[in-house]
């Protein structure tokens, strides 16, 4: 019973498969259709993802404080060491963001002006050779670029880079003194970094109110499982002062950010949803359009004595078929695909990679969509009699 | 015989067989949809800071700062902003200037854990003149040298949802909501007002963000910026106010279209696909009787024009009903974040004449590039051949 139930499905799968290909070209445009579809899904989902994957990789130990009301105001930045004395935290440092304009703002980079002697041992995966980093120590106007930067910018030791100041005021000369590296290809190779010191003491004459303050501090704990206790202490000791503060850890802090431009990421998981949709209606459609013409020899099937199930799973055969075929071309093509994306944006996004999820899920919506182009059509051709499928005219 | 086929036989086709064109063309329509509500989204952002404030005030904000929030504007330098000529004066024969603080402060969005950056201006009762377009729906205005503030509609409808009697808490005090204004569809819409004054307190700045001054007339523009131009103590950068919010929506504005448009070709390519099995097997189906047309002299041109216009036809209406769809969407406001200013910014999605045209444009091309291919195998047909086929 069990062989011949086996014969028999290897049977359908051949007879659908022989189905499939009597319309060549439009088999052909439907398999393209559907891995355009399955590609382009995979494609937005892998965006979606990206763009929470700089979160996740940031480490929980890290603590970030920063003011209550908004990160556009900033603190004193006397509560370094406040914050240096609490039990439990291994190590503060402080970075403030400069946001200053390289010839236009059509470039840009992330600069921060950070405390030159604890900033490095805070974010040991930026790896700075020691040469570079007493370099850019003893000279107050240098800098250490990510190597991203540099390499998109051109920058080299010893060159000096003007910005125009936006936060602090003025035009600004820095030198490249060092050039970091990731510990790993998931670290942000993009920071331009400059001496707080620096800048703190030029806006002091400029602007007074501006000067010793720090925008963000980040502090080490010994134990990240305390992550929210610690985050508790630190912000009671400013609760009730001029400036109170809010601390998290860096990875809640960089998901507040994403949650800023969440309509987008929404959007663009609907519009993942919508192809698959579209592609359905052509799959659909070319099913339909499948059965339609083969209504006679469905006929023919049944008058053989073939059951209705027979006819059904002829029809359920061919649509998986197709869709499965289409898809699997399309994750095939994800790969190369997603590689020249992230290449073409290299800025956007720190890893660009598709998750196993993702292929799953391309995978599912692939048998989804070669399911349901088949209901009409089958439910039809149960539907039909004998001596009407026989008699149809295509 | 060069009148070709009729419309009618035309667009008969298509009803023969009514699953396929239905599927095909929602297929077809669902892309229309999306390329509409990209091109409606990037265009109600870019109405909403455009239309946000008006010609006749100018921005004053320090040199190189960009944006109101970065900058700092000193007491010395607005009284002597003050003096300069070109500014339009009120009743009273006083200048017309705002001096006016600018923070963002976080507060929670209704819907998620995160944060918005909303973005609470002190003003001052010449700043409420200067934008008339701000008219109160609820509630009163604030009372000058109080903790109150008054709301613009889309915080007070969209995710953060603040009513009447609410009270916030930053800067160490509290602020109650005592009105809420409506600005039409503009950036103010987005913001919390309050005492200019008040608000510096409450934040221990001594300086203002920006100055906003009302120019006397037409060519008061140039007057005032020759005559801040020799003021050395003045290093500021000024724009006409509706330009300097438009200028800001840019960045945004740009990446929704490019990452909408990208995402539009891609999906085109499955419509089209879905177009050209839908005319092809309209082709395959119909061999005989293009065979008859063609002995009864109906020349390889006229076929093609009418297998064209039976795809142009399709994609005709893939586009109405794509549109009709879209325009629903003119319901929905969208709160999130200007990347370039960092602040929370509320908008509709919008339909212009522009759109339409574009989008009924675009879904007639995705018809004829699905048709074109189909439409000549079938003009390349012989006759004999034609006719002879089951």
């Amino acid at each position: 019973m069990v062989t011949s139930l086996n014969n028999q499905f290897t049977y359908i799968f051949r007879l659908a498969r022989k189905n499939m290909w009597r319309h060549r070209l439009r088999t052909g445009l439907t398999i393209a259709g559907i891995a355009v579809a399955i590609v382009s899904f995979g494609l937005l989902r892998t965006v979606v993802d990206s763009w929470y994957a700089g979160a996740e990789l940031s480490s929980s130990g890290r603590l970030i404080t920063r003011s209550e009301a908004s990160l556009s105001f900033s603190l004193p930045v006397t509560y370094g060491e406040r914050i240096r004395r609490l039990p439990g935290v291994t190590g503060v440092t402080w970075a403030n963001w400069f946001g200053g304009i390289y010839i236009n703002d059509k470039n840009f980079f992330p600069q921060f002006a950070i405390d030159d002697s604890s900033y490095f041992k805070l974010y040991p995966e930026f790896i700075v050779p020691a040469d570079q980093l007493s370099a850019f120590q003893s000279d107050r106007r240098g800098v250490i670029v990510g190597r991203k930067t540099a390499n998109k910018y051109h920058f080299k030791i010893g060159d000096t880079v003007p910005l125009i100041g936006t936060v602090y005021p003025g035009n600004w000369v820095f030198t490249v003194r060092g050039i970091y590296t990731g510990a790993d290809d998931k670290v942000d190779e993009s920071q331009f970094l400059l001496h707080w010191n620096y800048v703190n003491e030029t806006i002091k004459t400029v602007l007074p109110s501006m000067a010793d303050r720090g925008s963000l501090f980040i502090s080490n704990i010994s134990n990240p499982a305390q992550a929210a206790t610690m985050s508790a202490s630190i912000d009671s000791l400013f609760r009730n002062s001029l400036a109170e503060t809010r601390t998290e850890t860096q990875k809640a802090f960089q998901l507040g950010f994403i949650a800023m431009v969440d309509t987008v990421l929404v959007a663009i998981q609907t519009v993942a949803y919508v192809v698959i949709l579209i592609i359905m209606a052509v799959m659909a459609n070319t099913m339909a359009m499948a059965a339609r013409e083969r209504m006679r020899e469905y006929a023919t099937l049944k008058a053989l004595g073939f059951g209705d199930a027979f006819v059904f799973m002829l029809i359920l055969g061919e649509s998986l078929s197709i869709a499965v075929a289409g898809g699997v071309l399309g994750i095939v093509l994800t790969f190369p695909l997603s590689r020249a994306f992230f290449s073409a944006t290299r800025d956007l996004f720190l890893v660009f990679e598709v998750t196993s999820f993702t292929l799953m899920q391309q995978l599912g919506s692939a048998v989804f969509i070669g399911l349901i182009a088949a209901i009409a059509p089958a439910f039809n051709s149960r539907r039909i009699s004998i001596v009407d499928g026989l008699r149809a005219v295509t | 015989m060069s009148a070709g086929l009729s419309t009618s036989y035309v667009a008969r086709n298509l009803m023969a067989r009514k699953l396929t064109t239905i599927l095909t063309a929602s297929g077809m329509a669902l892309v229309v949809f999306v390329f509409a509500t990209v091109l409606m989204m990037a265009e109600g952002l870019r109405q909403t800071l455009a239309g946000t404030g008006s010609a006749n005030n100018v921005v004053v904000i320090r040199q190189g700062s960009q944006t109101e929030v970065q900058s700092t504007v000193t007491r010395e330098q607005a009284n002597l902003m003050e003096t300069l000529p070109g500014l339009a004066s009120n009743a009273a024969g006083q200048a017309r200037i705002s001096r006016e603080v600018l923070v963002l402060v976080n507060l929670p969005r209704k819907d998620s854990s995160g944060l918005a950056n909303v973005v609470v201006r002190g003003t001052t009762a010449h700043g409420l003149e200067m934008r008339p377009q701000a008219k109160l729906v609820s509630g009163r205005i604030f009372k000058p040298n109080s903790s109150e503030i008054i709301v613009g509609s889309g915080i007070a409808n969209g995710k953060i949802g603040l009513k009447l009697g609410d009270i916030l808490t930053f800067g160490l005090r509290g602020w109650t909501v005592v009105g809420v204004f409506d600005a039409g569809s503009s950036g103010f819409n987005s913001e919390i007002w309050g005492d200019s004054e008040q608000m510096m307190q409450a934040f221990r700045r001594g300086a203002y963000s920006s100055v906003i001054v009302g120019l006397r007339d037409g060519s008061s523009y140039e007057r005032f910026a020759e005559a801040l131009a020799q003021q050395p103590k003045l290093k500021v950068d000024i724009k006409r106010e509706n330009r300097f919010y438009a200028d800001q929506s840019e960045k945004m504005s740009d990446f929704i279209s490019i990452l909408g448009q990208t995402i539009t070709v891609i999906f085109s390519i499955g419509a089209i696909i879905g177009a050209m099995i839908t005319m092809y097997a309209s082709v395959a189906n119909r061999t005989r009787e293009i065979g008859t047309l063609r002995a009864l002299g109906f020349r390889r041109g006229n076929i093609v024009m009418a297998f064209l216009k039976e795809a142009m036809l399709l994609g005709l209406t893939a586009g109405v009903i794509g549109l009709v769809l879209a325009s629903l969407t003119q319901m929905v406001q969208i709160s999130t974040t200007n990347v370039q200013t960092f602040s929370e910014v509320v908008f509709n999605l919008v339909m212009t004449p522009e759109i339409i045209f574009d989008v009924l444009l675009f879904s007639i091309l995705m018809g004829v590039l699905g048709g074109v291919l189909p439409a000549f195998r079938a003009s390349r047909l012989e006759i004999v051949d034609a006719l002879r086929s089951t």
